[in-house]
């Protein structure tokens, strides 16, 4: 039971945030995609920055679980499903996440995303097998690793570095990236102004 | 109404670290295979069957991990699930309370307009189209933005980042060609 009232108190909080920092606004999302407002990326860089300095942080203090890390493996399909994800989301502006959250929020397309999402997943389910016995699904570079080697974890560093030590570094590389970051790549990022937020 | 990106990076980065400090890191892509599955064993109840020590499916993927994910279709009341809903139900409240949508952005938002013009019908089956690709890259790669490209590239898993690589440099050029304007 208690895993359920975490589920809402985390999940309502995610939900909330992503709606007040603009992910769940396609133009948001086009803004950034296009490189002409680069707010949203910022704000990204940030929170990763943020989530792994404490992250990383609170375990060597022995404050965090490191037993709670979940690394997902690597294989060449996850770059696939990447490009696959990348063309999609720029296309329609929404993320998994991002999408059902867009959608509660009151945007009609993204209802439709939803349902796309659904039958993508299903047409996933159904051509499983034809993936796995490709060998795209195999692990690369042993998997579920960490770039460096985190003390007490379940996963193997890719480099003998302390994994602890080096995630704090990079969490601080993310943070710093979002401060050097301008507002605009290219062009037409002072057009802001003629679109609403909303 | 946009939080300014230093208050929503630091709020986002919180809710990010809270999620691991008390449960696990946060993933959503997951659940439209659970929803799916759920769907599917209604309609067909010999989708999801119990096994000795678990569950199982017709389906290779639900079946996959010693159906770990025909476990949850069965038992929708778990952590993960009610994550997404809670998630919607945050987002709900977010927006309601900020004032809503007006209804020109709900039926096609802005960047859109200035680019396809008002044209709400296309807009949908793009975003149709969008979703299906969206998924389907998702469940291919293992993960979606927020399990492989924030979490993970918190955790500092290598797969988070040839994730991210990927989806950007579709991304990019993508939204580049479709949106010139806006």
């Amino acid at each position: 039971m208690t895993s359920i009232l975490l589920a809402i108190v985390i999940g309502a909080a995610f939900g909330a945030v992503l709606d007040r920092i603009g992910a769940t606004n396609p133009n948001w999302i086009g803004g950034m995609l296009t490189l002409r407002r680069l707010h949203l990326m910022k704000t990204i860089l940030l929170a990763i920055g943020t989530g792994s300095i404490l992250m990383f942080g609170g375990q060597m203090l022995g404050l965090v679980d490191v037993g709670h890390m979940s690394v997902k493996a690597a294989y060449i399909g996850v770059f696939i499903g990447g490009l696959l994800l990348g063309a999609g989301w720029a296309a329609s502006g929404y993320c998994p996440g991002t999408g059902v959250c867009a959608a509660a929020s009151g945007r009609k397309d993204a209802l439709f995303f939803i349902a796309g999402g659904l039958f993508g997943a299903a047409a996933y389910m159904a051509t499983y097998p034809a993936w796995k016995a490709s060998g795209l699904l195999d692990d690369l570079a042993g998997g579920k690793v960490t770039l460096g080697s985190v003390p007490g974890a379940s996963y193997d560093g890719l480099m003998a570095l302390s994994g602890d030590l080096l995630g704090i570094a990079i969490g601080a590389v993310f943070v710093l990236v979002a401060f050097v970051l301008p507002d605009s790549l290219v062009g037409g990022g002072r057009r802001t102004a003629e679109i609403p937020a909303e | 109404m946009v939080l300014n990106w230093k208050t929503g990076g630091l709020l986002l980065g919180l809710v990010f670290f809270a999620a691991v400090l008390l449960v696990k890191p946060i993933g959503v892509s997951t659940q439209f295979v659970i929803l799916d599955g759920i769907v599917a064993d209604a309609v067909s109840p010999d989708f999801i069957s119990r096994t000795e020590d678990g569950y199982t499916s017709t389906n290779a993927y639900m079946a996959k991990s010693d159906g770990k994910y025909a476990k949850s279709a069965a038992n929708p009341l778990n952590y993960s699930f009610i994550f997404v809903l809670a998630m919607a139900a945050g987002a709900f409240l977010s927006a309601r309370l900020r004032g809503g949508i007006d209804a020109e952005e709900r039926a096609a938002p802005a960047i859109w307009r200035a680019n396809y013009g008002d044209t709400p019908m296309m807009r949908y089956a793009v975003a149709f189209l969008g979703g299906f690709i969206v998924l389907y890259g998702a469940r291919l790669a293992g993960g979606c933005t927020s399990g492989h490209m924030m979490s993970g590239m918190m955790q500092t898993a290598l797969s988070g980042y040839i994730f991210a690589a990927g989806a950007f440099a579709a991304a990019i050029p993508t939204a580049m060609l479709m949106y010139k304007r806006g």
